[in-house]
């Protein structure tokens, strides 16, 4: 036992208190002579999901790739559970690391593993005392979690489809149950059922395994069902923070014509739609997943 | 320090005994934890999850499973643990991690026969390859205004200009090497003086060629087929056909006209450096003097041993060209095959470079270019 215990790299299993997971200040990052950021500030509060929209080219994966340690900034400064990403040498942090999830945007799914393999691989890499048995029964479940049929586990990703293998790396990055979840357009490219089903799926996740979701998209509808803020990526900064009624009530230009462009009007009508109807069938619990009860780990005010 | 999940069982007690958790129920806690429970016999009445202080999917997971393992009923949970266990419990599954695992006496016929019925179908689609070139130089010859004149400008550099430092290097050593292990075993019949022969007629007629050939495989039939095989899979190549464009004659054409181009100018080059190599040698440490070297050269290498290189080359860049792409087309599916097929584009190039060279020089030979 103390042989299995001089290996663990991964030192405690200490969830987050404070109330910001993510703290990011006075961020600039450059490739070349091109700014991307320029003096970037935002805070993630926990338990929420913030949805991150921009223009094309705004740069909002690269955004997420400076929090992840992927791309390292010019200047400022990123904290990710309290702990410094920018200073740090990357072994260190393998601590933080443990702790988050990653959904790339094309799945990035490790192409010669199955899928229930591939959700091991975290699993194996950090936890290494866990037996043989314990793994597979956790790929297993945590696949059907992610929405996959139970037969998709032992198939390689080039068997599935766009929106199986997104699903499966999301099963991926949920296999450490992350406090901290980042998704890069999860949505993007599925039909809208699948895109509304994978919607559901996250506030689920989230509300059950109180997660907090740094999520990209460009999805209005998944800004408008599951997002708690959002944060408006432009100007190479982050120009707004808070509610989509909040960010509304700027006179932005850019927001202007993002949410109100006839996409934006469509997705906004939907939702008053579905929330009528949600009423007119007096469902009891106006949540969105069996877990909505949970909604005390939200914050309850908002905006900054 | 790290704090471990842990366990105790309360024997006996009305309807059976009780296992109690304790500590945190987290992945980074239940490892060693779930060892022990799986050792675990008999039947058990309640699991107690009171004591738990933190909890995840994967502990949920570990108590739903002894619980159920076991006949218990769960009991002292909070009101989060029941959540997860609810969720893991709608997501249990009985599949299969990976595809099942083929016995060896099945595996290796089914291996074998793949391959041989692959082997005929690899040469139908080699058949095919080629005449899907044809088909498509026929085409730019009646169309002129159809060929890419700047990629192959682009594949010349490459393949060619590129190349010349590192192709040019290793042949100037080679020169060295020739001259200098020929001189060692023509000094014990006094015959040094022939050192020249030796030098020169093998690399123009052999070396040169040979080794530029195994060179431009190692680097532009590799480049080739890796080049080709993530185009493959990023939809690039099937991005082309859907506007018109033929991949063969954007991809492989230029390709393959750029190493049947530089083949000769690079084995003639390589020869060239071959000698110049020889002849420093032979000043250096034979007491021929550098030029004399060069003048002995064009009294004793005949003409056709040129002939010979430089009607090798091409065709040896043909093969290494045809190798990289036809490879490179060959890709499906994922990044893996990638790297495959890259190898063995390099392997297939040589090895048909070197059996065309033995049949180069007994064809050459029985024509009297001896």
């Amino acid at each position: 036992m103390n042989a299995l215990l001089a290996q663990h790299r991964v030192e405690s299993a200490e969830r987050f208190a404070g109330e910001y997971p993510i703290v990011i200040e006075g961020l600039t990052n450059r490739f070349g002579k091109q700014v991307v950021h320029e003096d970037l500030s935002l805070k993630v509060r926990r338990g929420e999901i913030l949805g991150v929209v921009g223009g094309s080219g705004s740069g909002k994966s690269v955004l997420m790739r400076s929090i992840i340690g992927l791309q390292r900034p010019a200047q400022g400064m990123v904290e990710v559970f309290g702990k410094s990403m920018t200073d740090a040498d990357p072994d260190e942090n393998i601590g933080v690391r443990s702790r988050w999830g990653v959904l790339f945007q094309g799945g990035a799914l490790f192409s010669t593993l199955t899928v229930g393999e591939n959700v091991e691989v975290p699993l194996k890499q950090f936890y290494p005392e866990l037996s043989e048995e314990l793994l597979h029964e956790i790929a297993r479940y945590k696949v059907r979690l992610s929405g996959l049929p139970e037969d998709a586990t032992s198939k390689y990703p080039s068997q599935l489809s766009g929106g199986m293998r997104k699903r499966a790396g999301l099963a991926r990055a949920l296999a450490l149950d992350p406090e901290l979840l980042f998704l890069d357009e999860p949505t993007a490219g599925l039909d809208p059922i699948g895109a509304a089903a994978f919607d559901r799926l996250t506030r689920e996740l989230t509300d059950t395994l109180g997660l907090t979701v740094f999520l990209i998209t460009h999805d209005l509808d998944t800004l408008y069902e599951i997002c708690d803020r959002v944060a408006v990526l432009a100007d190479k900064r982050v120009i707004a923070v808070g509610t989509i009624p909040e960010l509304l009530a700027t006179d932005h230009q850019w927001i202007q014509e993002y949410f109100n462009g006839p996409r934006g009007r469509a997705a906004s009508q939907s939702k008053e739609r579905v929330e009528a109807a949600r009423e007119g069938g007096k469902a009891p619990a106006s949540g969105n997943g069996p877990a909505s009860g949970k909604a005390m780990d939200k914050p309850a005010e908002s905006g900054d | 320090m790290r704090e471990w999940a842990e366990y105790s069982i309360e024997e006996g007690g009305e309807g059976g005994s009780v296992l109690a958790l304790s500590g945190p129920l987290v992945v980074s806690s239940v490892g060693l934890l779930d060892r022990e429970l799986r050792a675990l016999q008999g039947q058990l009445a309640r699991v107690d999850l009171a004591r738990v202080d933190a909890i995840d999917t994967v502990g949920a997971w570990i108590a739903w499973r002894v619980a159920r393992d076991c006949g218990a009923e769960i009991t002292g949970a909070s009101k989060e643990a029941l959540i997860l266990i609810e969720a893991v419990r709608t997501s249990a599954s009985t599949a299969a991690i990976a595809p099942p695992h083929v016995p060896i006496l099945v595996r290796v016929p089914e291996s074998v026969g793949t391959m041989v019925s692959n082997f005929g179908h690899g040469a139908i689609q080699l058949l095919g390859f080629l005449g899907a070139i044809l088909v498509a130089s026929g085409g730019i010859i009646r169309h002129p205004s159809r060929f890419r004149l700047r990629a192959l400008v682009r594949q010349l550099e490459l393949v060619g200009v590129d190349s010349l430092g590192i192709i040019g290097l290793m042949s100037f050593l080679i020169g060295i090497v020739i001259a200098q292990q020929g001189a060692v075993q023509l000094r014990q019949f006094g015959a040094e003086i022939y050192t020249i022969n030796l030098t020169g007629r093998l690399s123009l007629r052999e070396l040169g060629v040979l080794m530029t050939a195994i060179m431009v495989a190692g680097r532009s039939g590799s480049a080739f087929a890796a080049q080709i095989g993530t185009m493959k899979l990023t939809e690039e190549v099937d991005a082309m056909r859907t506007i018109g464009v033929s991949p063969i004659e954007a991809l492989v054409i230029p390709r393959i006209l750029a190493a049947v181009l530089m083949m000769p100018l690079l084995g003639f080059f390589a020869a060239v450096l071959s000698i110049i190599g020889g002849a420093c040698l032979a000043d250096l440490s034979l007491d021929i003097p550098f030029y004399t070297f060069l003048s002995r050269i064009q009294e004793v290498v005949p003409l056709h041993d040129v002939w010979v290189g430089l009607v090798k080359a091409p065709v040896f860049g043909l093969i290494v060209a045809l190798a990289g792409c036809y490879q490179g087309m060959q890709v499906k599916s994922n990044s893996e095959e990638v790297g495959r097929r890259t190898t063995m584009a390099v392997v297939q190039a040589i090895f048909m470079v070197i059996v065309l060279d033995a049949f180069f020089a007994v064809f050459f030979t029985e024509i009297g270019w001896a």
